[in-house]
């Protein structure tokens, strides 16, 4: 990664203000305010912890296909530690993998570059963001050697069991788990502050609002949304934790608390927290997609109306998630009503995108694969949140395997698959090289096909009436069959195959980050502003600022000789 | 739901399960419909030498009202989603018809701890059959369970009715149930509760009534035994930490 070590005057903050020549590396890679030097930082730590969350799944996978025999690479798996991986698990995924890589680490890189700034409009307190985060990662992966081990009371972390050291037999796992998670939200509070402030204040000459990419707006809008449904979730974090270590009783029935309080807070952030990651993953893929079939976005301003649209509806439907946890019945029919509403808005956007192949010249490349991909898989997910969002089908359903399936065709495809496609698109431009096509579409359906094999058998087990969370289903005969073993089974067979596909993207991203053909400027012919920029872009990202002239997706607009129509291109 | 493996044994089973049907037959039309689409598209419009793609912006009436219409139908089945929904849950979760017997049901980390109100049909009176990780119920009588919990949240999920609901220490949950098929089904604690989380099961005996109350005869001395010998219920004192009982807060 050669860094040109001159840039254009700075409105970045002053931050970087040239005094950035011969860096010693430390400061220039661990210390650093270019926005993509964080965005790289995020991004990695997100891989990292990807690696650590997708071991966890592997082991808990072979303790339920082949309950009790020492797994390879772990050994036993005792109850206690199947609690805890399974809670870390979800908890490294959704916070330690997609919120960096997704919000922080695309938004970081994307946001300055596409909307032709030279950086962040606060980069030290960008810089801060990823040290906290950092802090949190640590703290989170600590937590798993203190004595009694890493907290167990799964992601959503409800008391009395995660509140009392008695009932969760974890004392210090727990209170380091919702530390870990109350630092790691301070962290994308502060990098939220910088990608709204930025994209309103430092677009380009001549970017108006409906001339911003698509990937911009849903970040953007997805950390408006992290900012206005987290403040309630780090009160109760902090509440939480007094009752753990202060011994107050916030959450303790037995001295006038209400352990209900706790599933409002944190639900009312985190059915939220589902869009926040969703609609980045949108982005990506509405960018990847105009590219690759040469097309304009079918409809632009409908998708960024049904952003706004999904965006306001996902604060009311949370108590979805409490259908059966004690709230007056009739509230459920309220949050029926809601949650099934959702729908509109996202039934919509995948109408939109479907739309946009419609006359377009489509080349199956690894990114656009990992696109169409991510949209074919997530409509599943779309799909069967319908039956959980129907109250009277949810009282069975609730807490079953069904809902782990639903959830992992949601989040996958935004924390995996949309992930991929960002990475493999621009890696050109983050790198300078183009990676190996081939390689990629070998990991592509490597990666595709085990996906389903691992959660369709899910879908079935939840409907046989599994519940979630159990190590070892010998104690229910009903899910003690070997018809019931031979999914459980199967679903591991394919997260090993899966995981075994992963070292070939590994490979191919650290060959080609050296030795790969080099890209140039703009090798997917895109119209965006980055790719204007060298690749890799120098501190400071612009020879020459561009000005905007046009909108994003101006391709093959006729009476031109080329098929796309760069946005910073004078007429 | 798939009946070969989870027979309907409750009322409300039927209703659950049609609701299941319904939506899958909904939303697998659309999901059907919509993935078709997507690959005709794919194919339909993949790169060919000398084709350039054409500049569509999606305000053009002819190409909008392939969204909008289907877009106009999505809201419509929502609704029919939203009115099937909620007449199963108002059957389970808001009437509560009136009961033939009203047992109760504690959990605890890591058991179940049912109370049959015996032969003279009265809870907390000491002919009580109580016991742990089985429960027997008539099978066509409507039985009321009041749930409650001793320590963290559990949840009382028998998957032949069709019923889940959390049990949450500090409150007494009044709900319902009537079976209506003879057989041993399974009980399960299905919210995350500990350790023990996972063998916190029990079995469901749904019996006739001269099973039951054979089997009434047989259990009756024991509450009565228990109450001799142990003033205090057995188990109370096996949670040290929060140990001030909370009072069982009024039913609702």
């Amino acid at each position: 990664m050669a860094h040109a070590t001159t840039h254009p005057v700075s409105a970045g903050g002053g931050a970087h203000g040239g005094a950035h020549h011969d860096e010693h590396w430390i400061k220039k890679y661990f210390w650093s305010t270019d926005h993509k030097i964080i965005a790289f930082q995020y991004i990695f730590t997100g891989m990292a912890m990807a690696l650590i969350g997708a071991f966890m799944a592997y082991v808990f996978r072979m303790q339920l296909a082949f309950p009790g025999s020492s797994v390879p690479g772990w050994g036993f798996v005792s109850p206690g530690q199947y609690n805890a991986l399974i809670t870390n698990h979800g908890s490294i995924m959704i916070f330690w993998v997609a919120m960096p890589v997704l919000i922080a680490g695309f938004g970081n890189y994307l946001i300055p570059l596409m909307i032709g700034a030279d950086d962040m409009v606060f980069p030290r307190i960008n810089r801060l963001s990823y040290q906290l985060f950092l802090l949190s990662a640590i703290v989170l992966l600590a937590s798993l050697f203190v004595p009694n081990g890493g907290f167990g009371g799964a992601w959503t972390a409800y008391p009395p069991l995660s509140a009392n050291r008695v009932y969760s037999t974890t004392p210090y796992g727990s209170t380091m788990w919702v530390i870990a998670v109350a630092l790691e939200f301070v962290a994308f509070l502060l990098g939220g502050i910088n990608f709204i402030v930025t994209s309103m204040n430092s677009r380009a000459k001549g970017m108006r609002a409906f001339d911003v990419p698509i990937v911009v707006w849903t970040i953007v809008i997805a950390s408006i949304l992290f900012m206005a449904s987290v403040g309630p979730l780090i009160a109760g974090a902090v509440m939480l934790i007094f009752d753990q270590t202060a011994g107050t009783s916030f959450f303790n029935p037995n001295r006038g608390g209400d352990p209900i309080l706790w599933q409002h807070l944190f639900w009312f952030f985190g059915h939220p927290e589902v869009y926040v990651v969703l609609l980045p993953a949108m982005g990506i893929v509405a960018e990847v997609m105009c590219v690759f079939a040469r097309k304009k976005l079918f409809a632009y301003q409908t998708v960024i109306y049904t952003i706004i649209g999904t965006g306001v509806l996902s604060f009311f439907v949370w108590a979805h998630h409490q259908f059966v946890a004690g709230i007056d019945p009739r509230m459920a029919n309220v949050f029926t009503v809601t949650t099934v509403l959702v729908s509109v808005p996202i039934a919509e956007m995948c109408f939109v995108y479907i739309a946009t192949l419609y006359g377009g010249s489509i080349q199956f490349s690894t990114p656009m694969l990992w696109a169409l991909a991510f949209l074919a898989e997530f409509l599943i997910g779309g799909v069967t949140g319908i039956y959980l969002g129907a109250s009277g089908l949810d009282v069975y359903f609730h807490d079953t395997y069904f809902v782990v399936a639903h959830f992992h065709y949601t989040f996958f495809p935004i924390a995996i698959i949309a992930v991929f496609s960002g990475i493999t698109f621009w890696f050109p431009k983050m790198f300078g090289r183009m990676m190996n096509d081939t390689w990629g579409k070998v990991h592509f359906w490597g990666t595709i096909i085990p996906f389903n094999m691992i959660f369709i058998p899910l879908f079935i087990l939840g409907m046989n009436g599994e519940h979630r969370r159990i190590f070892d289903y010998h104690n229910f005969p009903h899910l003690d069959t070997p018809y019931m073993q031979s999914l459980r089974i199967t679903a591991t067979i394919a997260l090993v195959v899966m995981l075994a596909f992963q070292p070939i993207f590994l490979w191919n991203f650290i060959r080609s980050m050296f030795a790969g053909p080099v890209a140039g400027k703009n090798p997917w012919k895109a119209n965006t502003f980055e790719w204007a920029a060298d690749s890799p872009p120098p501190h400071g990202n612009f020879a020459e600022m561009p000005e905007c002239h046009r909108g994003p997706y101006e391709y093959s607009v006729e009476g031109r000789t080329t098929d796309y129509w760069p946005q910073h291109e004078p007429a | 739901m798939l009946d070969h493996s989870m027979p309907q044994a409750a009322t409300f089973a039927g209703g659950v399960d049609g609701l299941f049907w319904l939506i899958t037959w909904i939303v697998g039309l659309w999901f059907i419909a919509a993935e078709a689409m997507f690959f005709w598209l794919m194919w339909r419009f993949r790169r060919k030498p000398g084709v350039p793609a054409q500049y569509v912006t999606g305000k053009e009436k002819h190409l909008k009202r392939w969204i909008n219409i289907p877009h106009g139908l999505v809201l419509i089945f929502d609704v029919v989603i939203i009115v099937a929904a909620i007449r199963v849950w108002v059957e389970i979760k808001q009437t509560l018809p009136p009961a033939d017997v009203t047992i109760r049901v504690n959990s605890q980390q890591w058991a179940w701890t049912f109370t049959d109100p015996g032969p003279d049909g009265v809870l907390d009176t000491p002919d009580d059959v109580r016991t742990t990780d089985e429960l027997h119920v008539t099978v066509g009588k409507t039985y009321h369970f009041l749930l409650e919990s001793k320590d963290v949240l559990h949840s009382f999920f028998v998957p032949a009715f069709r019923l889940k609901q959390d049990a949450i220490p500090g409150r007494t949950y009044t709900g319902w149930f009537k079976a209506t098929r003879p057989g041993n089904y399974d009980i399960q604690c299905a919210e995350i509760c500990g350790l023990g989380h996972g063998v916190m099961g029990a079995k469901l005996v749904v019996e006739d009534a001269a099973a039951h109350a054979a089997w009434i005869q047989q259990h009756a001395n024991d509450g009565a035994l228990a109450a001799l010998t142990t003033p205090a219920p057995a188990d109370t004192a096996a949670k040290p930490a929060t140990a001030t009982p909370a009072p069982a807060a009024g039913t609702h």
